[in-house]
């Protein structure tokens, strides 16, 4: 049930359990900045680029594609400023609690039938829980720089992250009743041997019937980001950059992985629970060849859902904070509890 | 099960230590990251004896909601960053002997309950946690939720209320 499973029905040797777990570490410690930089070089240096009539970075290699490994090089360079009244151990921990959060995601997100870290029952709850705890990090970001810039930043972000932290949730729930289950491997299965129907031509992908469901977590993980159009805890225009605002060197450069890292997982979980994951729908899904075409199929569909994100991202103007607030309570949570008893009542009748 | 005993152990141990900072800590937001500790802890726990839901559930509520609610009314209201021990306070002896009185009464339900019962190390899954809770449990668990929403209402009328309505 593990990478390590794989590789050893491949090269036909034991691989003791510590070793696969050294191996499960180190794949997720290798993917998230991997993935960070695919989202920022793809999305952030050249779609947004490109929308703005520009080329974006060209000088470092080619076509600028080692333009963000040159900035990791450069803030690993700087020093590692603390304000004076900073308190200096939390300062130092916050981002550390950031990154930690979005590593502990990686740890569920299915690639292959034996291609997944952790195979848990409560699954995509695992994955919510864990990515609620970056608020804690963001507010002793804010808290301990000492800065009122920071503090007022950590205050929005704490409130905005608890504000949108529901829709996120109900929105999974239309999936989770479909599919009779919360483990991210049974819900790839459900859609890949679902039909439409009676129709089995393309399974049944999520997102036919839960297209609700679909657009309340988009528009929520793109909240939990705090990314335009919801920035407002960062808006460098008023707040200069908020909780962030006295970081620098490694530690800003953990915020930086921390977010498109998350975003990334995001994007991996939406295409897990609406667009059918790692599998497609023909052949068998215990095949071992998807554990070598999963990961590539999931890209695939993870950077599809990490465009969109990144088009909301680069189009909206930054709601105002009430703007902000009355969009989850009024409109997102209603709207997906409404979903949840739609769907509760199709589960039910049909 | 020696892993586990080794594993419950420093748990416990980490646990311990950080309540006794949760109390003793001259900042009232160190206060609230060494609850967090003591939290995750408790969900460690959890998930040490097989019930993964309600780890997670521990880890969602406390740590993602009711510790990140504390930071923020804490942040909300004191803002000036240099205060030292303002978190001491005169009724110190009453708060000792309650928390000894809540552990008593804790120990002796535990006790009287359990006695010398193992616990069955078989992992429950989400399903039967849900049978359970819809089934057998179902009384205790819309009076709860009738609990909650009561709650809800009253605050919201208390915050209109001063709102000056």
């Amino acid at each position: 049930m593990s990478p390590a499973a794989v590789l050893s029905g491949l090269l036909a040797v034991e691989v003791p359990y510590w070793a696969s777990s050294v191996i499960k570490l180190g794949v997720v410690a290798l993917l998230v900045p991997t993935a960070a930089l695919v989202l920022g070089y793809v999305f952030l240096l050249k779609m947004m680029s490109f929308m703005q009539s520009r080329l974006g970075p060209m000088e470092a290699g080619p076509y600028g594609t080692l333009q963000l490994l040159a900035d990791g090089l450069k803030f690993i360079q700087k020093e590692d400023i603390f304000p004076e009244k900073a308190d200096r151990t939390v300062f130092a921990l916050a981002p550390l609690v950031v990154l930690i959060s979005t590593f502990l995601i990686y740890v569920v997100i299915p690639t292959g039938p034996d291609a997944v870290v952790a195979q848990l029952d409560v699954g995509i709850f695992y994955a919510l829980a864990v990515s609620s705890l970056s608020v804690v990090g963001i507010l002793m970001a804010g808290w301990a720089s000492a800065n009122k810039y920071a503090l007022m930043g950590g205050l929005r972000a704490a409130g905005q992250l608890i504000a949108y932290e529901l829709p996120l949730v109900l929105a999974v729930m239309g999936v989770v009743i479909q599919a009779g289950t919360l483990d991210l491997q049974k819900i790839v299965a459900a859609q890949a041997q679902g039909e439409i129907f009676g129709w089995d031509g393309i399974g049944n992908p999520f997102i036919l019937t839960q297209f609700a469901g679909f657009f309340i977590f988009l528009v929520a993980v793109q909240a939990e980001l705090t990314q335009p159009p919801f920035d407002m805890p960062v808006a460098e225009s008023e707040i200069v950059g908020g909780y962030q605002v006295e970081y620098t060197g490694f530690r800003f450069l953990f915020f930086f992985m921390g977010e498109f890292g998350t975003a990334f997982a995001f994007a991996a979980l939406a295409a897990v629970l609406f667009l059918g994951g790692w599998a497609l729908p023909w052949g068998d899904l215990e095949h071992w060849a998807f554990n070598i075409a999963g990961p590539a199929i999931m890209l695939v569909k993870v950077l599809a859902v990490a465009a969109l994100i990144f088009w909301f991202r680069f189009t909206y103007p930054r709601l105002r904070e009430d703007q902000l607030q009355r969009m989850a309570w009024k409109f997102l949570i209603p709207l997906s509890l409404a979903n949840i008893v739609v769907t509760g009542i199709f589960k039910v009748a049909l | 099960m020696i892993a586990e005993h080794v594993a419950f152990g420093i748990i416990a141990a980490v646990m311990v230590a950080s309540a006794l900072r949760v109390v003793t800590a001259r900042d009232i937001v160190h206060a609230a990251l060494y609850l967090v500790i003591v939290l995750a802890g408790v969900a460690a726990l959890f998930l040490l004896v097989g019930a993964e839901f309600t780890g997670i559930t521990q880890v969602l509520i406390y740590i993602g909601a009711v510790i990140v609610l504390f930071l923020f009314g804490i942040m909300l209201t004191r803002s000036d960053f240099d205060q030292d021990g303002e978190t001491d306070h005169k009724r110190k002896l009453p708060a000792i002997l309650t928390a000894l009185l809540l552990l008593a009464v804790m120990i002796g339900a535990l006790v009287d309950r359990f006695g010398d019962d193992r616990l069955d190390p078989t992992p429950q899954t989400t399903a039967q946690v849900s049978d359970e809770l819809f089934s057998q449990y179902i009384v205790p668990f819309e009076a709860v939720s009738v609990l909650l929403l009561a709650a809800l209402i009253g605050a919201i009328v208390i915050a209109r209320r001063e709102q000056g309505g």
